[in-house]
């Protein structure tokens, strides 16, 4: 059967002898569900008006199981790689541990990170960024900029609390960037590695953090 | 009438006519049995003698079947003359052989450098034969004109608007040809390569869209104006009587009253305009207006990088954002000639029927919250929060989960990830329970829903219909079943099949469907996490272990470079379905051979059936119309992308 659409605005097919329309292997018309006695006297709603007591009284005797979270006295417990507001971590002097290789500005695909790199004093480090800008607004938190950063300079907390007044302060740059969250492992989320899993990590990140003495081992 | 048992798509789908008589109509298809018992799910490839028939039909050189390896890999493609789309469209449709009775899909393509800039892509499928078709038409920029299909496929009405919105291809016959997802007032085509994206443009509101309403012939003329409501849209036996003729049309305007839903109404999810023609409470015509949410998926794709789509398709089915994630990723890695790891898929199997199960449980809650049923949301929400635990534990965020990356997926899962799942599939089906125990036989529940918005399946397949809604209506197409993909072919399950074809019996498939997830996730549980990497090894197209990128002059080598270059996809094409949560999603990429695609079409599920609203609350009431929104699952994100 075809729409009554079809039949109505379809010139047929002049040149072409059109083949016979099949009949439709589906069915034409609808066989809506048919009420039974039962339920056209209301019986079953004995059933659900049950099923509601049944939540009532185990809530008032179990408030404990309620999924409910009485935001914000609580909150929910995310895991460790929730993707919250970002982090620029620092080098145990303090200074920034970013290079300013423009990998995560590269890698994002909302193209909210701005950077302004500069010659580093140290020798051992080539660049530093002077300036490092995320647009809050902008950011969808896919993670992108943790995956693409070789230096584990940027990772995310498990903050999502992120409220301004107005939009200038949305753009956040490197001084609130690197201030939260870093010596707090509780409050940190999504970066390349977790606690839970490996032990060694700390001293791998030790001996990662020099692209000179990379670049030397290798040549070796 | 009983509908003949298909025969093809879903074995043992309906095996059992349902027993309607009894109240208990619509059968769950029995067990499909082991995996031998089932035809070839792959698609059919000796049409090919066939496809030779139909082409006798037309003139020689009016069909060339593109062939060799440049055919794409997914499904033939023959490259036909506009002359004879029309004809070949409806002999393809028609032919008792070949029968492409569902047209999934228009895209648009801008070549500029070709003579015939412009391309329209239409990709048909075959309910019956299991088989895809794709038919490409060129078209020069001076004389953008194609046939219109929508006499053969109601499905080309919106697919045939939103091509001449985004390229300015113009089809002849097309009812109502205006722009679907910009503004009336938008200058140029967006989708075109030459358009500049930074131009701004003024939206008045003196170029705003005109309603089409669709009023059955010399209803306003009062010409025997009897509202034609097909009966399929009846509620039941309880058909409202058909209002009188309006003796003139002053009398006409002074009995009908045009109103306006939306696009800011609870009513209409927040982004759709309705505006209907009432006669007293009755709807007599009305059209949609959508596009509110529209955000240029498919232009930004073409800048950013392969890798950089997926956050974006997350926002697509946001309700099941997992389930964009493997769409993309299992297309694009199609056309690379790479496959994912064992544990990816294995996890990529389970996270999608988990967000299958999320969902629906959105679907049924939100249909249930717009009748008044506002308990069945709270019970079907709480199960919807643990998946997003779960999603959450294993990538970092609940909604947006961009958890997939092409070759895998961007990290190991959790070690919990076992005890989180098995808790699951213990807490989920309760909820499930409680909502079918409150609503499946309550009477108040049953007078709303049953016989609303209904539509047969063999209308459903013209109007494009795919996923839950279609099988509501009594047709058993399921993606997972006819071309399986990932580990759905080797776990048992069932496609469910209704007949009713209303907003009760789409509810009713959803819970269903559920159970049907579930199953499947048990059995790969119990199968164990399989062994191996979470993504691909191979540099060209995973990043590096950190340790390794850290440490290893190579390693860092290849980091700097995927990220700096992306991943470069060969040249080629491919369409490539997948199921869902409300119909068939099916990504039509075409790269060029660089690091960023050259197209991206996406086909969204609920596009048709959105597209057939109008239709479907025709002769129902405003009420009506709220929970028949409500029961087609239509999710602006994806609908407007």
């Amino acid at each position: 059967m075809s729409t009554p659409a079809a039949t109505q605005a379809s010139p047929a097919p002049q040149a072409i002898p059109a083949s016979e329309p099949p009949p439709a292997p589906y069915p034409t018309t609808t066989r809506p569900y048919r009420q039974s006695m039962a339920e056209r006297l209301y019986l079953p709603l004995v059933g659900g008006l049950l099923v509601t007591l049944r939540h009532f009284l185990r809530n008032l005797f179990h408030p404990g199981r309620m999924l409910t979270i009485e935001y914000p006295e609580e909150r929910r417990n995310y895991s460790h790689r929730f993707r919250g507001h970002h982090i620029l971590t620092t080098r145990p002097d303090g200074s920034v541990r970013c290079v300013a290789c423009y990998l995560c500005a590269q890698a994002c695909p909302a193209e909210c990170i701005h950077i302004e790199a500069a010659e580093h004093p140290d020798v051992n480090i080539e660049k530093y960024p002077v300036v490092y800008e995320i647009d809050m607004l902008r950011c969808v938190f896919c993670g992108y900029c943790v995956d693409a950063c070789p230096e584990e300079a940027i990772i995310m907390s498990n903050n999502y609390d992120m409220a301004y007044f107005n939009r200038d302060q949305t753009i956040v740059g490197k001084a609130d960037l690197m201030k939260p969250y870093t010596f707090d492992e509780g409050q940190l989320g999504y970066r390349p590695r977790y606690p839970e899993e490996e032990a060694e990590r700390a001293k791998m990140r030790r001996e990662a953090f020099s692209l000179v003495e990379a670049a030397r081992r290798a040549r070796i | 009438m009983p509908p003949s048992p298909p025969t093809t798509t879903a074995p043992g789908g309906a095996s059992g006519a349902p027993d309607a008589a009894s109240g208990t109509a619509g059968a769950v298809a029995s067990a499909a049995g082991s995996r031998a018992d089932r035809p070839q799910a792959t698609v059919v490839s000796d049409l090919s003698t066939l496809y030779q028939g139909v082409r006798s039909r037309f003139p020689v050189d009016s069909i060339t079947p593109v062939s060799g390896d440049t055919a794409g890999l997914d499904q033939p493609t023959w490259i036909v003359e506009r002359e004879v789309l029309a004809d070949l469209a409806r002999e393809l449709r028609d032919n008792r052989e070949t029968r492409f009775d569902l047209l999934m899909d228009v895209a648009g393509v801008d070549f500029p450098d070709r003579p015939e800039r412009f391309e329209a892509v239409y990709h048909l499928y075959s309910v019956p034969r299991n088989a895809r078709l794709r038919l490409k038409v060129a078209v020069a920029e001076s004389d953008p004109v194609l046939p219109s299909l929508v006499p053969v496929w109601n499905a080309a009405n919106w697919a045939e608007r939103e091509v001449f919105d985004m390229f300015g291809l113009r089809f002849t016959g097309h009812p109502n040809l205006s722009r679907l997802l910009c503004h009336e007032g938008f200058q140029g085509h967006a989708l075109r390569k030459d358009y500049d994206s930074a131009r701004r443009w003024i939206l008045t509101e003196d170029k705003i869209y005109k309603p089409h309403f669709d009023l059955p012939a010399g209803f306003l003329a009062g010409q025997g104006g009897q509202v034609q409501t097909a009966s399929s849209t009846h509620r039941g036996s309880a058909a409202p009587e058909t209002p009188a003729a309006p003796a003139s049309i002053d009398d006409d305007l002074f009995e009908r009253m045009t109103i306006n839903i939306g696009p800011s109404h609870p009513a209409m999810h927040g982004t759709f305009r309705l505006m209907a023609v009432l006669d007293g409470e009755t709807i007599v015509a009305s059209d949609m207006e959508i596009g509110y949410l529209h955000r240029c998926f498919e232009k930004m794709c073409e800048t950013h990088t392969w890798q950089q789509v997926i956050p974006y398709t997350d926002r697509l089915n946001y309700c099941s954002s997992f389930i964009n994630n493997v769409a993309y990723c299992r297309t694009v890695e199609r056309l690379l000639g790479i496959e994912a790891p064992p544990r990816a898929v294995w996890a990529r199997t389970i996270l999608s029927e988990f967000s299958r199960i999320m969902d629906h449980c959105v679907c049924n809650g939100t249909t249930l919250v717009d009748a008044g049923g506002l308990t069945n949301f709270w019970y079907m929400f709480q199960p919807r929060e643990e998946i997003y635990g779960l999603l959450e534990s294993c990538c970092g965020a609940r909604l947006t989960v961009s958890y997939c990356r092409i070759g895998g997926l961007s990290q190991e899962l959790p070690p919990d990830f076992m005890a989180r799942c098995r808790r699951l599939l213990e807490i989920i089906p309760p909820f499930v329970a409680d909502v079918e125990k409150l609503c499946d036989h309550n009477r108040i529940w049953l007078d709303r829903a049953v016989g609303v918005a209904a539509i047969s399946g063999a209308e459903a397949v013209n109007w494009g219909w795919t996923g839950p809604c279609l099988r509501a209506s009594g047709v058993p197409f399921d993606v997972r079943r006819a071309q399986p993909y990932d580990l759905y072919d080797t776990v048992e399950w069932d496609v469910p099949v209704l007949y009713g074809g209303d907003v009760y019996d789409r509810y009713r498939i959803r819970n269903l469907e559920i159970r049907q997830s579930l199953r499947i996730i048990r059995q790969l549980l119990d199968r164990g996490m399989p062994e191996g990497g979470f993504i691909v090894d191979d540099p060209h197209v995973a990043l590096p272990p950190k340790e390794k990128a850290y440490n290893e002059m190579e390693a860092m080598i290849y980091h700097f470079k995927l990220i700096m270059d992306g991943i470069q996809v060969p040249e080629g094409e491919l369409y490539l379905p997948t199921e869902g949560a409300n119909g068939e999603l099916g990504f039509y990429i075409l790269s060029d051979g660089t690091a960023k695609p050259y197209r991206i079409k996406v086909r969204p599920p609920c596009l048709p059936m959105m597209s057939t609203f109008s239709k479907l609350i025709r002769g129902g009431s405003v009420s009506d119309a709220v929970i028949s929104l409500g029961g087609l699952n239509v999710v602006a994100g994806e609908l407007e992308r």
